[in-house]
Formats: structure tokens, sequence, C-alpha cells
């Protein structure tokens, strides 16, 4: 539910109807374990997961703009990412 | 109630880790946390399976309560200090739940397990065992738990606070970001609420913002501060952290947890929705 696996999509989640961000935070190219925001595309929060011990992570957003901003103890990094039905949106963050 | 009264930092915590009057209660949406790593001494409340009736949608009883508590070694007496993931959702929501049946001394962790984390504190798997106790829990308080038809009634009369994200209270998604999205059988929000986001209340690290940016935060957002207030989300985790800014934090009377929500109202048949953004 929280911490995203590596792979495909969890059981039972029909990819087709799905926008998908995911992808790792890292740091010195080493994944780095915390936290990752999703804000929408006027900045507000949208949702937050907890990092996978590998430092995956995914959410099931809608069409359009976010920001991913992962917070890890010491540091924090946005991303922008387009997100869309039906793919999934590779994005990898360097803390 | 007051900030200090109903919060405790990680400070004070560590302090405290070895006071046998004192029970770390971990709380969270992802119930395998935990197991991976608590505060030293913590005992695990898990808010589906130990806090929902098995069957009907409801809270455990007074004696599944009473069960659950003496159990995890938690005393009529004791300071219970909750925590958890996402921000502290449903280490609130279990704070709630405790107040409706009654616990007197109970505080959050502000932060929580974000927080304590992003600190580097130290989180241990450790198993945790406490003797057992006999705790007697008091009838349900129902002053502080909104129904659906409490919800109805409160359109263009009380505050409905929805404290969902925008994209939810829109009725663009139907579930938080973080799920699959299926959930209720429409989108939207209740008439003449009040779109004021659970994370509005809080800083990045997970912690309450302070009482001024507060009461800023629901004074300007259209919150009448001389009214009843209920909040709501998608099942009553998000709107019990609000509840607890509201009711236990400023110190608002009368404010209730309407902990069916939107899966609950958005799935009844006749009620009337809102879409977009407005109220």
């Amino acid at each position: 539910m929280c911490g995203a696996v590596a792979g495909g999509l969890p059981a039972g989640v029909d990819a087709g109807k799905e926008a998908v961000i995911q992808g790792v935070v890292s740091r010195d190219g080493v994944p780095v374990v915390g936290y990752v925001r999703l804000l929408d595309g006027t900045g507000e929060f949208t949702a937050e997961v907890p990092t996978s011990a590998t430092g995956e992570f995914r959410f099931f957003a809608a069409p359009g703009t976010w920001t991913v901003r992962a917070l890890v103890p010491g540091g924090t990094a946005d991303r922008v990412v387009n997100a869309a039905i039906g793919e999934i949106a590779q994005v990898e963050v360097a803390v | 109630m007051s900030r200090e009264a109903v919060l405790v930092d990680a400070d004070w915590v560590e302090a405290h880790l070895s006071d046998p009057n004192i029970v770390l209660v971990e709380v969270d949406e992802d119930v395998s946390a935990y197991d991976k790593g608590h505060i030293r001494g913590a005992v695990k409340v898990d808010w589906k399976a130990d806090l929902q009736d098995p069957v009907r949608r409801d809270f455990i009883d007074k004696a599944g309560f009473e069960k659950l508590l003496s159990s995890r070694g938690i005393g009529n007496d004791d300071t219970v200090i909750l925590y958890g993931g996402n921000n502290n959702w449903f280490a609130a929501y279990a704070y709630w739940y405790f107040k409706l049946y009654g616990h007197e001394n109970i505080k959050l962790l502000d932060g929580g397990r974000k927080k304590w984390e992003l600190d580097s504190r130290e989180l241990t798997d450790e198993a945790v065992s406490r003797p057992a106790t006999s705790y007697q829990a008091k009838d349900v308080d129902t002053s502080i738990r909104a129904f659906r038809d409490d919800a109805i009634a409160a359109i263009g009369n009380l505050n409905l606070v929805d404290v969902r994200s925008p994209d939810e209270f829109s009725g663009k998604l139907l579930a938080p970001a973080h799920l699959p999205q299926e959930q209720s059988q429409r989108g939207g929000h209740i008439p003449t609420a009040k779109n004021i986001p659970w994370s509005k209340a809080a800083n990045d690290d997970g912690t309450f913002r302070s009482d001024d940016e507060l009461r800023t935060l629901y004074g300007d957002a259209g919150v009448d501060f001389g009214k009843d207030t209920i909040a709501y989300c998608r099942i009553g985790e998000r709107s019990a952290h609000t509840w607890f800014v509201l009711h236990e934090i400023l110190d608002q009377p009368n404010v209730k947890n309407y902990d069916g929500s939107w899966t609950e109202y958005g799935s009844l048949v006749g009620v009337p929705i809102s879409l977009g953004a407005d109220g």
C-alpha cells in the first residue's frame, strides 16, 4: 500500500485505468530511504508515501503535471513529472 | 485542552522511554511498518484488524476495546503516546478513537514516525511485551463522532470541512493518490463544504503548524469558529487529524469527525453532491 516494490503493479490493479508515477530516490547514486510527497500543479500536497527499503515509491495519480518531492534525513529534492492514464511515468529523484 | 496538553515532541519521548506509566502506541496505515522498526517499548495497534468490527462497517464494541487495551498492557491511568506514519493520520484516528471510549491521558508525538525517522532517531525490531491489564472503557462519547444524517443536516448550516486533496474534493480523484482509484460510487464533495486539506495544518516534517497559523488557515478558508463543525475525508483518518487540530489544539467545542466520510457519502443514493473547486 505504501512502500513501493520493484517491477510491475500490485495484483488487482488495472494498469490501463491508472496514471502511475513511480521511481527511486537516491543520494550519490545509492538508493536512500525516506518519504516522497506528490504535489499537484499548484504545488498543493496530494499524497505522500514512505519509500521501500531500496528507495522506491509509487503513486496512482491523474493525468497532468505533478511535482514529486523526496524527503530524506538531511535533504529534500523536487522533480516535475507528467502522468497519463495507462502509462507509468518513471522518475529518478537525486537528493 | 492546549497544544502542551495534547502533544509531545521527540526529545520528550526519548526522555520518557523507561517510564512504566507511559505507553507508546504505534498506529500506521502500512500495518507492516511497526514490524520493520518501532520506537523502543512501543506496542502496535492495527487500525484495521484491531479497531474495526470484522463483519459490519463500524468500530469494535466497548468489550472489544477493553480486551484490546488490556492485551496491550495499557491501564486506565497510563499516559498513552500515539504516533504513526502518514503524518500521524492513523495515530490521530486512534487518538480520536481512544477518546470515544473515554481514555483520559493521551497525547500525540508531534511529527509522528516520519519526524522521528528524518531525525535519524533509534528504531528497533525488538519484540515488546507488557503485562496484561484489566482496562475499563467508558460508554462511547458520540459528541465527537458524526454520522451520515449529521453530515446531510449540516449542509448550509454548520461548518463542513473536507480535508481531502483538491483533486479529491473536485471529483477528479476518488482516493488519495497513493492508492488505486476504486472507492466510492461518485466523486465530488458535500455541498457547502470548505476544502481545507489536512496537509495545510502540517509542516513538511509532519509536525503541526503553530496555533496562530492554524487559526488563520481555518478562518481564512471560511470556517466560522462560532459554529459547530464536522470534518470528513475518505474513511475518517485524515479528518481525525483535522479534528485533532480544531478540537484538541485550537480548543474548538463541538467538532465531530465523520468517519463514514466520502466512501459512505459518495455511495449514498439521492444525496446532493457538488463538483469542482467551489463549496
